[in-house]
């Protein structure tokens, strides 16, 4: 998922939740509520938006439970893949493991637990800088940290996959370690952008009040500037994780032999291991995608926030 | 993008840092990275460009050659024109389905927010999970997932990825699938800004129902579709992770686009110089789509 475009969580959320503590006061008809005027009383419409979100769901959330029945089926295979279970077995995870699905996973986790950490430290760190700090060259910086934003990854693969291979300066090969991966994700440029834009907004009177108390510069961010932006460490950190749970090309260039790829590149290897079926394969979808779906469902909130947080203001 | 950043020392009442080293401290560690991994590889890349790449025997300047190669090879041609196809009818297919489930999953009902978390699920997946899955949707007899469907209606099975003439709309079909959720977040919000008493003053003045999505909904969520428009674009662009996994630019190279093509050229066929001219246009054409659009978004706002 790409990063969308940058603006104030903080200015957002009030916004909208206002909005809806306003909706619930008044007493309008609920007809006004929705652009297409939704009712809740059962009638044509009602059964038409029932019969709706039924293929919505269907289409969108269907294939996914296609993926778990397929996974725990024996023998499934791309020709028998269904809604339900049928003949339901732990085999698929067995022949997986046996390929090295967990080895591929524990990448995964150490690649987005470290990768996440890292971008997490780096970019408040940075945005702390930005916010909460006047000095020569900061709009260059500022622009230096958006374009990296603009520049998609895509497009420098060939020759960051020359750099991981001989770093320049101090000439070490990171090929076939996880570093590889985790360093090249550091600088986001959204999370420092948001972060940003958020710790702007707390007021100078506490900043202040705490500098007469003699605080350093290290113990303001950590106890005074980082608890007053718990949201949008959320979303940078939900956003974050997606996003490099998401990643493919880097791990695949950064990757020495096929033992260093990431779960989601392993799928590919699966796939194209001729003895095994659809079945292992689709068990290997499910363990990379259980991680994903546990931050989404605990996090949901914070995503749908940063990610509509383009949207508010032009 | 450019446009809702405001430097801080535009504000007034924040005292110049007497211990400037300060700041950089702070910002060490993220200007690193970024130089390392992204300035760098990006310079190295223009670099690389204008050389014969060859390991051990040292870069030889070629001047152009690489990008009149690249430029006048008629498979990149070909997959210039599939990914303007791909990006294009995906984008615009996500804009219409996302508002299309914005329209409909908008409300407060508990029983909607469940939905909504169930549609929003191919967003929050890793692409390569993703093609993986469609990959096997897409199963070319008649039993499988999607084809059963098909045969239900009569419908003969389909070689979704086997046909080079269809390959190209099956890709797009699920790129649709992956973005549209996301566009639904993004006009939802949007939805969310329009003032009600709009609608209340709407239905007084017995509008239908087209109109009054016409002329007080569309122009509400316009800004949230013109971002949506942006993201897209750029996405469509630099596609390379649903096209490498479900099709890897089969069948017939019917569904190469730019970036599978540097792929290969770079890592495949080891012409770093060819496949470092072709991102470097690539780049470019990003640029200065992001540049143009934001130009225009600006004058927009300012009017």
């Amino acid at each position: 998922m790409s990063a969308p475009a940058i603006d104030s969580v903080r200015t957002t959320t009030p916004k909208t939740t206002g909005k809806r503590s306003g909706k619930a006061k008044r007493t309008t008809p609920a007809r006004f509520d929705t652009a297409l005027g939704w009712n809740d009383r059962p009638g044509t419409a009602w059964a038409l938006r029932i019969l709706l979100c039924a293929i919505a769901l269907a289409v969108f959330a269907g294939p996914f439970l296609a993926i778990l029945s397929g996974a725990f089926t024996r023998n499934a295979s791309g020709s028998s893949l269904s809604f339900l279970p049928h003949d339901s077995t732990l085999q698929n995870f067995t022949v997986a493991g046996e390929r090295g699905i967990w080895d591929y996973f524990s990448n995964s986790l150490v690649i987005a637990g470290g990768g996440l950490l890292l971008q997490l430290v780096v970019c408040t760190l940075a945005a702390y800088a930005l916010a909460r700090h006047r000095f020569r060259g900061q709009a260059l910086v500022l622009t230096l940290f958006m374009l990296t934003m603009m520049l998609p990854e895509e497009v420098i693969a060939i020759p960051l996959s020359l750099v991981l291979g001989d770093v320049p300066v101090v000439h070490l090969d990171l090929k076939g370690t996880v570093w590889g991966v985790i360093l090249p994700l550091g600088a986001w440029g959204f999370s420092v952008m948001m972060l940003t834009e958020f710790m702007k907004d707390i007021p100078d009177e506490i900043e202040e009040a705490a500098r007469l108390d003699g605080v350093g510069e290290l113990r303001m961010l950590w106890q005074i500037v980082l608890p007053l932006c718990k949201p949008a460490l959320g979303v940078a950190g939900v956003l974050g994780f997606i996003m490099i749970w998401d990643q493919y090309l880097l791990p695949l260039i950064a990757a020495k032999d096929p033992t260093d790829y990431t779960v989601t590149v392993a799928l590919s290897v699966l796939r194209s291991d001729p003895q095994v079926g659809s079945g292992v394969v689709l068990a290997g979808a499910v363990i990379a995608l259980v991680p994903s779906l546990i931050v989404y469902l605990l996090l949901q909130r914070s995503l749908v926030t940063g990610i509509a947080a383009g949207a508010t203001k032009g | 993008m450019t446009a809702t950043v405001t430097s801080p020392a535009a504000r007034g009442g924040r005292r110049p840092t007497k211990k400037s080293l300060v700041p950089w401290l702070f910002l060490a560690p993220g200007l690193l990275l970024a130089l390392v991994f992204k300035f760098w590889p990006m310079a190295k890349g223009a670099w690389l460009s204008f050389y014969d790449v060859r390991p051990f025997l040292g870069d030889k300047w070629t001047g152009l050659d690489n990008y009149t190669r690249v430029l006048t090879d008629h498979r990149f041609q070909d997959a210039i024109g599939h990914t303007l196809v791909l990006g294009i009818g995906q984008s615009l297919g996500a804009i219409v389905l996302g508002f299309v489930l914005a329209l409909l999953l908008e409300g407060q009902a508990r029983s909607l927010k469940i939905v909504r978390t169930a549609v929003f699920l191919p967003a929050v997946t890793a692409t390569a999970v993703v093609g993986e899955l469609w990959r096997l949707m897409y199963y070319p007899t008649s039993d499988g997932l999607i084809n059963s469907g098909l045969d239900f209606l009569g419908l003969g099975p389909v070689q979704f990825l086997d046909n080079p003439d269809l390959a190209l709309w099956s890709t797009m079909a699920m790129g649709i699938w992956i973005w549209a959720p996301y566009n639904m977040v993004i006009i939802m919000a949007g939805l969310a800004g329009v003032d009600r008493s709009l609608y209340e003053a709407a239905a007084m003045d017995g509008v239908s129902l087209w109109q009054r999505l016409r002329h007080v909904t569309l122009p509400a969520i316009r800004p949230a579709v013109g971002i949506v428009l942006t993201l897209a674009a750029i996405r469509g662009l630099r596609v390379f992770t649903e096209v490498y996994v479900l099709t890897g630019g089969g069948p017939a190279g019917s569904t190469e686009v730019w970036m599978t093509r540097a792929y290969t050229l770079g890592f495949t066929r080891n012409d770093i110089g060819g496949a470092s001219a072709a991102s470097v246009v690539l780049l470019c054409v990003t640029l200065l789509l992001t540049v143009t659009v934001n130009y225009f978004r600006t004058r927009g706002d300012a009017r």
